[in-house]
């Protein structure tokens, strides 16, 4: 079709373009975008209107009416959170609790992949995978009944504690053990299946290579530090970067099944914090407010880690 | 002379690196193995017995099934039960339903509003509203202690999203314009080529969501207060399991701590066994999902 450029200006082609190529769009694939439509009337109710809800953080709500017809406050919910007692508290245990799941988490899946690449036999690695990630699928309600078995007083870990002449501990009542008890079965839980892209990266390298260094006469330990690990290294920065992002978006559930009153002083985190203030309180405006903070942090350490991940490795974690 | 001396070394070395990663993935396997075992175990155990063994049991003793017709005896047992197979069906089938349709229309380049759309849904994975203004959304929609409030949240996973629109954009671009050749429209080409071949990838989707929907139970505390007929298992299971850490605390309670234990553990064991069950058969599809989400598209 041959276009002519009259006497209208650019702009205004432009936008008549736009339109109607829009509209040509729409008609001529109109059954796509009808397939995409469920979904996206969900995303715009279940995720974008609470995101509208979030004025609720910045005036006072009232249950018995609408969430916008609340009186405008500003950021004195944000304000009053900073200058509680709590903030400090809470900020720190989100962070150490996220922190020490971080620093003794992350480099079991990685030794655990590297063993079990040196492991010959097809079948028994088949094996081993298969257990270790179980523990992935089982539910967080059941792996916290467990712990909260295996540490009582009557449990096993007390009893290899007294069988090594230890007095036995209440566990579950020291604030002082939450995070070492969380940490360890965190890490039960999902060292195995955190091995997974791992694995996959190490059964990816070319053997090659591997047959090149024997030739050579490297040793196995020799192989390992300078084929395995150089080269799933770009994994490892991936994956730790993205670990990073997340260090504010520590899981709820776990922590909500484990704590109690007795250990609020290290167990309490921003979410737990904001479930109680809001659900069990009705305080919804500041609930909101906490919550709001928590994410925006969050949406800031997952982009600045992006940000990095793309310089360092050229791979964008999405 | 000096060939078979390095040969005679380096099977030493050979032979300490088996033995010693041999032993390593032996103990992170039982390591893995003992706790379910061991609740196994203790739920078809007399339940004095598994009080006195403190922790360590590695074969059933005195089989008694006491605890499980404890447990059966209990009507909300069965009612949850049914709740959590028709939370898992219902929800599972919707979840695949409204994320294929929507990333086969997204796989798509040549439509217009391609870009807008895929960030209108990627975004929510970085940002939301959190825990109050969602839980005030479903509160001001009337839908609290309504079933619709459980199958909900979820209805399509971002992570899932990509996966499956990453697979089909992998799809060769011959099939669809073969199809289109032959006049068929997007729906027909969808439904009767596209997902035919997309199988694998559909297996791993319902696994993923099917679990999450077995396992799940927050969203159903927050949005079920009043409805306790509609709770899954997992909130039952979980009000047991506390039930018992509070017995442990307080003396005055009906049943006595090794009672609650033994129908803890034969809960544990009933809400779990499905999955432990077919997990063998599903493992290798769990794998490759994470593999199929690390491919970006």
């Amino acid at each position: 079709m041959p276009r002519t450029i009259g006497t209208k200006t650019a702009v205004n082609i432009m936008k008549e373009s736009f339109f109607s190529r829009l509209k040509n769009d729409l008609h001529k694939h109109w059954i796509l975008y009808l397939m995409a439509l469920p979904a996206l009337v969900y995303f715009a109710v279940y995720c974008y209107t609470p995101m509208l809800g979030l004025y609720t953080a910045f005036s006072n709500y009232k249950i018995t009416s609408g969430i916008f017809s609340g009186s405008f406050v500003g950021f004195k919910h944000f304000i009053d959170f900073f200058k509680s007692y709590y903030f400090l508290r809470l900020l720190r245990n989100t962070l150490l609790l996220s922190l020490e799941v971080l620093i003794w988490g992350f480099p079991i899946p990685i030794i655990f992949a590297l063993v079990l690449s040196e492991i010959k036999s097809n079948s028994f690695r088949k094996v081993a995978q298969t257990v270790t990630y179980l523990p992935h699928f089982i539910s967080v309600i059941v792996i916290c009944g467990m712990v909260i078995d295996f540490t009582s007083m009557n449990g096993l870990i007390n009893a290899i504690i007294q069988a090594f002449g230890g007095e036995p501990i209440a566990f579950m009542t020291k604030p002082e053990w939450f995070r070492t008890v969380y940490v360890g079965s965190e890490i039960w839980q999902k060292f195995g299946w955190n091995a997974v892209v791992f694995i996959a990266a190490l059964s990816a390298i070319d053997i090659s290579q591997f047959e090149a260094a024997h030739l050579d006469g490297a040793s196995r330990w020799q192989k390992i530090r300078y084929i395995s690990l150089p080269s799933i290294l770009p994994v490892i920065v991936t994956v730790l970067l993205m670990q990073v992002g997340h260090l504010m978006s520590i899981g709820f559930e776990k922590v909500f099944n484990l704590y109690s009153p007795v250990t609020y002083a290290t167990a309490d985190i921003i979410s737990t914090f904001v479930y109680r203030q809001g659900i069990l309180g009705a305080n919804y405006s500041s609930a909101a407010a906490i919550g709001l903070f928590n994410s925006a942090i969050n949406l800031i350490l997952v982009l600045s880690m992006n940000a990095i991940s793309r310089k360092l490795t050229e791979n964008s974690l999405w | 002379m000096f060939k078979m001396k390095k040969h005679i070394r380096l099977s030493k070395e050979d032979m300490i690196f088996n033995i010693l990663s041999y032993s390593i993935i032996t103990v992170l396997i039982f390591i893995c193995l003992y706790p379910l075992w061991y609740v196994a175990c203790a739920s078809i155990s007399e339940p004095t017995i598994v009080a006195a063994s403190h922790g360590i049991l590695l074969w059933p003793k005195q089989i008694t099934m006491f605890a499980y017709q404890k447990v059966f005896a209990n009507k909300e047992i069965w009612y949850s039960y049914a709740n959590t197979i028709f939370y898992t069906f219902a929800g599972t089938a919707l979840n695949i339903i409204l994320t294929s349709m929507l990333a086969y229309a997204l796989s798509h380049k040549n439509i217009m509003l391609k870009k807008p759309l895929t960030l209108f849904v990627m975004f929510t994975m970085f940002f939301n509203g959190g825990m109050i203004p969602t839980y005030l959304v479903i509160r001001n929609l009337g839908l609290l202690n309504t079933r619709i409030a459980v199958l909900l949240p979820g209805l399509v996973s971002v992570f899932n999203f990509i996966i499956m629109r990453t697979h089909f954009e992998s799809l060769p671009g011959e099939l669809e314009e073969s199809a289109k050749i032959d006049g068929a429209n997007y729906w027909t080409t969808f439904t009767k080529i596209i997902l035919p071949v997309s199988k694998a990838t559909i297996a791993v989707m319902v696994l993923y969501y099917g679990v999450s929907h077995w396992n799940s139970w927050f969203n159903e505390m927050l949005y079920l207060p009043n409805t306790r007929e509609y709770w899954p298992l997992a909130l039952i299971t979980r009000e047991i399991i506390m039930a018992s850490s509070s017995a442990a605390m307080s003396d005055g309670s009906a049943i006595t701590q090794e009672v609650a234990d033994a129908i803890k553990y034969a809960t544990i064991v009933i809400s779990t066994l499905p999955i432990i069950c077919l997990y063998p058969f599903l493992q290798k599809y769990f794998a490759k999902g994470v593999m199929m989400g690390s491919v970006k598209g």
